[in-house]
């Protein structure tokens, strides 16, 4: 998608149809040739590692439609049926269930990474807020995802986050009763959401085509944050990143398969294995793990608006991270006070994400107001002053400088002529 | 360019700015039916009702039925439940409004303008919580009420929210007396 095509094809048959789609020069050229700065890390594998558990999500998806059945009356039996009757159904669906929680623990790590490495600055900005959008898709598609087994907690879950729409002054009501298809979360609901919950991700495999052309454009950011330079400050895609990025694959399916086998309903709730019951809410009402740092950040305002307000401001700050940040420099391994509030901020999500888990009282609402501030002070407040206050520490001269120390880089600079390793 | 202002709109841009009009009235018209689909459709508009016999409901039980998919609370109510209700001030309550179905819209949340009319132990109400949906559970919390358990609103023993997230007192919907043991809901 960037650069120029060194893509010639030998076989006649080939080159006829290069001719035609130059498709093979695309692929050549993103996937094989591209050049990516030759520092990138572990933490820059988890860009590879999602779009496996795209695919890997809609492979097992399509195939758990073929075994279930969007009705408010045989939802629930059809995925008990899965589990019992089909073949290697308990498998289909764990994997599935569990490749959800897996899919948001990579991306989380992919957004962190993304925070501390500066990825979403000039001139990834667009980059940034496409992932933000991927994001958001992800979220409303784990929701509705949740409520099609139809259980108390998918039941109470869509009652509970259709309603945070009602806080919306004057056409609140109406919009609730739209979403619902009636009076309450019923059949309806439950059509809609599986229509929906099937669209969406190839909603999100069309804004991945973008979000990966956005980042073949500048070409991805690199743990010193400092702009390639030069050739030798890269490396072509393939054989190196493929196999890195394999590698940091496989051990990711490990922690999954680990799950799947191991914990299959760890990350999931027991009163979901209860079939939906309208008359009775279950004690403790908890969302997916991945919504808990949300969830709290709605439960810690004591009005309802202001509640929904900043649950979805949370999300909305993040979109504006790259307008936020005033600082030139990326990589907050050269910005000494910015690295600690990084860390800092990440103590607050998962702090967030455990008081979301809590019950709502005495101290944890306490805990959960004091932690929401800081998050909103975090991108709002001290994001925007860091970049004037701080002192950053001095860069390297080069990405091939930081790797190889700086007389080898000026070895290397100074021949400018030295055959490329390629 | 002060002269190309000047120039007279021809035939060819009368035609471009009504064909765009036609275009974007009939993009109108067909979106229209795609939302429109989602809303409630006839069969769940019907305001279905429901007769229920209270004749067996002691002083201090409830029964809970189903309604358009909601749970509607009949509660036949203590004495005390009845002065605890009665004897709260309107300047306290967070909701000053009834939300009384059978009531105009502006009614204060007294305790004569919550409970059945003249049956002032008799209450009925639609048992979903103002703030986010759930079913608030009955006799707890601090004003021995209702207490939502999703998220901590507290409604007193005329079910108006005191404390918590909730900004309004549950709803009570349309319902009469059809006999002093038998009501209909809706």
């Amino acid at each position: 998608m960037a650069g120029h095509s060194t893509y010639n094809p030998q076989n006649p048959l080939l080159k006829w149809f290069e001719a035609r789609l130059p498709i093979g020069g695309l692929i050549h050229s993103s996937f094989i040739v591209f050049p990516n700065p030759r520092n990138l890390n572990y933490w820059w594998t988890f860009g590879g590692i999602l779009a496996f558990m795209l695919v890997a999500q809609i492979a097992t998806g399509v195939v758990l439609v073929m075994h279930y059945t969007p009705h408010a009356s045989l939802a629930f039996n059809s995925v008990e049926g899965i589990m019992r009757d089909v073949n290697y159904g308990w498998l289909l669906r764990y994997l599935h269930a569990n490749g959800a929680s897996m899919f948001f623990i990579a991306v989380y790590i992919h957004i962190f990474r993304g925070l501390y490495y500066g990825s979403y600055k000039n001139p990834r900005e667009v980059l940034w807020v496409l992932g933000m959008i991927i994001f958001l898709l992800m979220m409303a598609t784990g929701f509705m995802g949740y409520v099609l087994p139809w259980g108390q907690m998918s039941f109470w879950g869509a009652t509970v986050i259709t309603n945070l729409f009602s806080a919306i002054p004057l056409v609140g009501e109406k919009i609730v009763i739209w979403l619902w298809g009636g009076f309450s979360v019923d059949n309806a609901t439950l059509n809609r959401f599986f229509s929906l919950h099937y669209l969406l991700p190839f909603m999100i495999a069309g804004v991945v085509i973008l979000h990966i052309w956005a980042l073949h454009i500048p070409g991805s950011n690199n743990p010193t944050g400092v702009s390639v330079k030069d050739k030798q400050d890269t490396l072509p895609f393939h054989p190196y990143f493929t196999v890195k990025d394999a590698f940091g694959l496989v051990c990711f399916l490990i922690l999954y398969c680990w799950f799947v086998f191991y914990l299959p309903n760890y990350m999931g709730h027991a009163d979901n294995y209860i079939e939906a019951n309208p008359l009775v809410t279950p004690a403790h009402i908890v969302p997916e793990w991945y919504f808990l740092p949300f969830y709290a950040i709605l439960r810690s305002i004591p009005s309802k608006l202001g509640g929904v307000i900043c649950m979805f401001g949370a999300i909305a700050v993040l979109f504006a991270v790259p307008w936020l940040d005033t600082s030139k420099v990326r990589s907050a391994n050269f910005r000494p006070l910015y690295r600690q509030f990084f860390w800092i901020f990440v103590a607050v999500a998962i702090g967030l994400g455990y008081l979301g888990s809590a019950p709502p009282e005495g101290g944890y609402v306490i805990a959960s107001r004091i932690l929401t501030v800081y998050y909103f002070f975090h991108f709002l407040v001290i994001l925007p002053l860091l970049g004037l206050f701080e002192k950053p520490l001095p860069l390297p001269a080069s990405i091939t400088e930081s790797v190889l120390g700086k007389g080898a880089a000026a070895v290397t600079a100074g021949a400018p002529s030295a055959p490329q390793t390629k | 360019m002060a002269q190309s202002a000047a120039v007279e709109p021809t035939r060819r841009d009368f035609l471009y700015i009504a064909t765009g009009a036609v275009g974007a009235v009939g993009l109108a018209a067909v979106v229209w039916p795609f939302i429109d689909q989602m809303n409630p459709d006839a069969s769940a508009l019907a305001l279905a009702s429901t007769e229920v016999d209270i004749g067996s409901i002691q002083t201090g039980e409830s029964v809970t039925v189903k309604w358009r998919g909601k749970p509607v609370v009949i509660r036949n109510r203590t004495a005390e439940e009845v002065s605890a209700a009665k004897d709260a001030p309107l300047s306290e309550l967070k909701d000053p409004i009834a939300r009384n179905g059978n009531l105009p819209a502006d009614a204060p949340a007294t305790d004569a303008n919550r409970a059945a009319t003249g049956k002032e132990n008799w209450f009925v109400m639609v048992n979903v919580c103002t703030h986010l949906g759930c079913i608030p559970l009955g006799q707890q919390g601090e004003y021995s009420g209702w207490f939502c358990p999703c998220h901590g609103s507290v409604y007193d023993t005329a079910g108006r929210i005191r404390k918590g997230p909730a900004p309004e007192n549950m709803a009570i919907p349309v319902y009469s007396f059809l006999s002093d043991t038998k009501i209909k809901i809706g």
